[in-house]
C-alpha cells in the first residue's frame, strides 16, 4: 500500500529489518507467555486441562508463525525499501514523546490540566499558531470535557492538585 | 416467522421513543464526525463512547452505539470522494471513482450515488439478519461446547483465509491476541497466570484498550508519518443534484444487487467490509460494460463499493447477535458492550432479550434511514470538519482517546497500556500484520477457551469430539476449508491453467 510512498530517495531503517524485528519482538512475547503458562501447568489437572494449557499452545502457534515468518524475510532477497525515512520517523518521534508524557503525567495532575498541556505543545510546536488562539482552544477543549463527563455523564475522571484546589 | 413480524414492530415502538429517537440522531452525527477524522474510526470511536452508556439501559445504549457504527461508516465516503482521503479504511475503494468524479465538479453526484447505495446496501443487510438471524439463533440453541468452539474455529480460520496478508502474519497476530486475552484471571480454574508478579495485570488486557490503542493511538502516528495536508473540494448538494442522480441509479440495479451479496457474505463470515468494498469495485471492473473506464469518475465505481462496504458492516452484526461471534472489529466492540451490560450474546439473546435484539434490528431500519437524511443535508458542515488543521485535531483525538481508555476501569495504567498498544499498532500495520484478527481473539478468548477446555473434558482430552457428530464435523471441515483457502485456490487454478487475474486495487 506504502509501496510506491518511499521510493523518493532519503534514507532510514530498511522495511526488512523492522520485519525483522517485529518477528522477533512477537516471539520474545510468545515465550515469555509459554514460560508464564507453564508455571501454572500445562497438562492434565483435576478439572481438566490445567489454567496454562490454552495459552501455552496458543503462544506455542506464535513461535512457529514467527519462526515462519522470519523464514520468508530471509529467503526474499532485500529490495532495499524503507520502513520510512528518518524525517517521517522523526514526525512520529515527535508525536509520540509528548503524548507519552501526557500519559505519564495524568495520574499525578489529573487528565484535564495535561490535556491543557498537550494541545497548547501541539498547537504551538506543530502548527505554530499565536499564542491567543493556542490558550483558547487548549482551556476551552478541558473544560468542556469537564462539564461533559463530570457534571453530564456522571462520569469521574482522574484529578490533580488543580481540580483539589478548586474543590472538585 | 409471524411471530418475528410482530417482535420487529415491538422493536419499532421502542425506537420511536422520543429519548431514543435523540440518541440516535447524536450517535448518527457523532458517528459521521468520527467517520470523517483520521484517526477515529467506528471501532475505537464505539469504543472510547461505551463508558458514557454504562448508566444508560441496554437498548438506549445499543442504539445510540450502533447508529455511531451507521454514521461512520456513511462518514468514510465524505472524505474519500471529496477529500481523496479515505477516512475508514472500507472507504478506500470509493476514493478510485469518487475522486476524480469530484474533480471535475461532480462531486455532489459521487456523495449522492455513494450514500444512497451505501443505504442500499445496509438496508439489503438488515432485510437478511430480520429474516435469518432468529432462525440461525433458534438452530444455535442446540449447540453444546464442542458446536460452539468448531463455530470459533470457523471464523478464526476464515481470517486467515480470505485476509489477503500473509497467513502466518494473519495467524501470528491472532494468536497473539488469544495469549492477551488469557492473562490474569482463568475463568475456569480462578487460578492466576502470565501475571509475572505484577497487580495491574490481575484483569488481563482490555480489548477495549487494545481497540483504542491499535485503531487510534497507530492511525495517528501513521497519519503523522504520512504529513497529511487536506486540500479538497468544495462540497454542494442540492435537492436537484439528488432528484437527478437517483433517476439515474436504479439502471444499475443488477450491479447494486451483486454488490450487496458480496457485502453480506463478507460480512458474515469474518473478512470484513474492507474486503467486500475491494472485491465488489473489481468484479463490476470486470463485468462492467464501462470497466475500461473505472477510475476516471465513473459512477458505477462508486456504487459498487459503498453498497458492499455497507452490507458488510451491516451483516457483521448477524454472527454477533445469533451465536456470539462478531463479524467485524467494530462488531466485537458492540459485542463487548453487550457483556458489560450484564446480556450473554448468543442464541439465549433472541428468546430472552426481545426487547433489546428486536429494538437494535428496528434501530438499524430507522437509523439508515436517518442518516441518510442527516448526511445529504449536512455534507458541507461535516467537510468542513476537516478544514481544520491536524495540529489542533490530533492532540484533541489523543485526549479523547486517553479519556476513553481510562474510563474502561478507571485505571490510569490502562491509558499507558493505550500507549503501548499504539506503538504495536503502528509498526504491526506497516509490517501487513492485521489487526481485526488480534482485536476479535481478545475479546472471544475467554469464551473459545471455556468452550475448548468443556469440551476436552466431556472426551477425556481426545481431540475426536470435534469430529463426534455431522454437525461439528461439517462446522469443522468448512473452517479447514477456510483455512487452507488460499492454497485450494492457486491449486485449483494450475490444475486448470488458468492465471489468476490480480484484483485492481492491490
Amino acid at each position: 500500500m506504502n509501496d510506491t510512498v518511499h521510493d523518493t530517495g532519503g534514507t532510514g531503517p530498511s522495511h526488512r529489518s523492522v520485519e525483522i524485528g517485529v518477528a522477533v519482538a512477537m516471539a520474545i512475547l510468545a515465550l515469555i507467555g509459554m514460560y508464564g503458562s507453564a508455571k501454572v501447568g500445562i497438562g492434565w489437572g483435576a478439572e481438566g486441562p490445567r489454567a496454562g494449557f490454552f495459552p501455552f499452545y496458543v503462544s506455542l502457534i506464535v513461535l512457529i508463525s514467527c519462526v515462519v515468518n522470519l523464514a520468508s524475510v530471509f529467503r526474499k532477497p532485500s529490495d532495499g525499501r524503507l520502513f520510512a525515512e528518518w524525517g517521517q520517523l522523526r514526525q512520529v518521534g515527535s508525536v509520540l514523546v509528548p503524548t507519552a508524557i501526557y500519559v505519564g503525567l495524568v495520574p499525578y495532575i489529573g487528565i484535564y490540566v495535561s490535556s491543557a498541556l498537550l494541545i497548547a505543545v501541539f498547537m504551538r510546536w506543530f502548527g505554530r499558531y499565536g499564542w491567543p488562539l493556542v490558550l483558547a482552544v487548549s482551556i476551552i477543549v478541558p473544560i468542556l470535557t469537564f462539564v461533559t463527563f463530570e457534571i453530564w455523564f456522571l462520569v469521574p475522571l482522574p484529578k490533580g492538585p488543580l481540580e483539589n484546589w478548586l474543590g472538585y | 416467522m409471524f411471530e418475528d413480524i410482530g417482535n420487529l414492530f415491538h422493536g419499532f415502538a421502542v425506537v420511536a421513543q422520543p429519548f431514543n429517537l435523540i440518541l440516535m440522531v447524536v450517535g448518527i452525527v457523532l458517528g459521521v464526525i468520527v467517520g470523517v477524522l483520521p484517526g477515529l474510526g467506528g471501532a475505537n470511536g464505539i469504543a472510547i463512547l461505551l463508558p458514557l452508556t454504562f448508566s444508560m439501559s441496554p437498548t438506549s445504549a445499543i442504539i445510540m452505539l450502533s447508529c455511531i457504527y451507521w454514521g461512520a461508516l456513511f462518514g468514510g465516503a465524505i472524505t474519500s470522494i471529496l477529500f481523496n482521503i479515505p477516512g475508514e479504511p472500507w472507504s478506500v475503494a470509493t476514493t478510485f471513482d469518487g475522486y476524480p468524479m469530484a474533480q471535475k465538479g461532480k462531486a455532489g453526484e459521487a456523495l449522492t450515488a455513494a450514500f444512497t447505495s451505501s443505504f442500499v446496501g445496509a438496508l439489503f443487510a438488515v432485510i437478511v439478519i430480520t429474516l435469518v438471524a432468529p432462525l440461525v439463533a433458534n438452530f444455535a440453541l442446540r449447540f453444546g461446547p464442542p458446536e460452539v468452539f468448531s463455530v470459533y474455529f470457523l471464523a478464526f480460520c476464515s481470517f486467515v483465509g480470505l485476509s489477503k496478508e500473509p497467513p502466518f502474519k494473519t495467524i501470528a497476530s491472532m494468536m497473539l491476541g488469544f495469549g492477551l486475552g488469557a492473562v490474569g484471571l482463568d475463568q475456569v480454574t480462578g487460578q492466576l497466570r502470565m501475571t509475572f508478579g505484577f497487580e495491574q495485570m490481575l484483569n488481563g488486557f482490555d480489548f477495549l484498550i487494545a481497540v483504542i490503542g491499535l485503531f487510534g493511538i497507530g492511525e495517528i502516528l501513521l497519519t503523522m508519518e504520512e504529513g497529511l495536508s487536506f486540500r479538497g473540494k468544495v462540497a454542494k448538494l442540492n435537492m436537484k443534484v439528488v432528484l437527478q442522480t437517483w433517476k439515474e441509479l436504479p439502471r444499475y440495479w443488477m450491479l447494486s444487487l451483486r454488490s450487496c451479496l458480496i457485502g453480506c457474505w463478507m460480512g458474515i463470515s469474518p473478512a470484513g467490509a474492507t474486503p467486500a468494498s475491494f472485491m465488489s469495485y473489481g468484479i463490476a471492473k470486470r463485468i462492467s460494460r464501462r470497466g475500461h473506464l473505472f477510475g476516471t469518475g465513473e459512477i458505477e465505481g462508486v456504487v459498487a463499493p459503498e453498497t458492499a462496504a455497507h452490507a458488510a458492516g451491516t451483516s457483521a452484526l448477524l454472527p454477533m447477535l445469533s451465536l456470539g461471534v462478531p463479524g467485524s472489529p467494530t462488531a466485537a466492540v458492540l459485542l463487548g458492550g453487550l457483556l458489560i451490560w450484564g446480556l450473554q450474546p448468543g442464541p439465549l439473546l433472541f428468546t430472552e432479550q426481545k426487547d433489546f435484539v428486536w429494538g437494535l434490528i428496528a434501530s438499524m431500519y430507522m437509523g439508515n434511514i436517518v442518516g441518510l437524511i442527516i448526511v445529504l443535508t449536512c455534507v458541507p458542515l461535516f467537510a468542513s470538519i476537516l478544514k481544520i488543521p491536524f495540529s489542533v485535531i490530533a492532540p484533541v483525538i489523543m485526549v479523547f482517546c486517553a479519556i476513553g481508555a481510562y474510563t474502561v476501569h478507571n485505571n490510569t495504567f490502562d491509558v499507558m497500556m493505550m500507549v503501548v498498544f499504539g506503538i504495536a499498532g503502528y509498526f504491526m500495520k506497516k509490517t501487513n500484520y492485521p489487526l481485526a484478527p488480534m482485536v476479535l481473539a481478545i475479546v472471544l478468548g475467554d469464551k473459545a477457551e471455556e468452550a475448548f477446555r468443556q469440551s476436552l473434558l466431556a472426551s477425556q482430552g481426545g481431540l475426536s469430539v470435534f469430529w463426534s457428530s455431522g454437525l461439528v464435523s461439517t462446522i469443522m471441515i468448512l473452517g479447514l476449508i477456510a483455512l487452507f483457502w488460499s492454497l485450494i485456490q492457486n491449486t485449483a487454478s494450475k490444475l486448470l491453467g488458468l492465471k489468476r487475474e490480480p484484483l485492481p486495487a492491490e
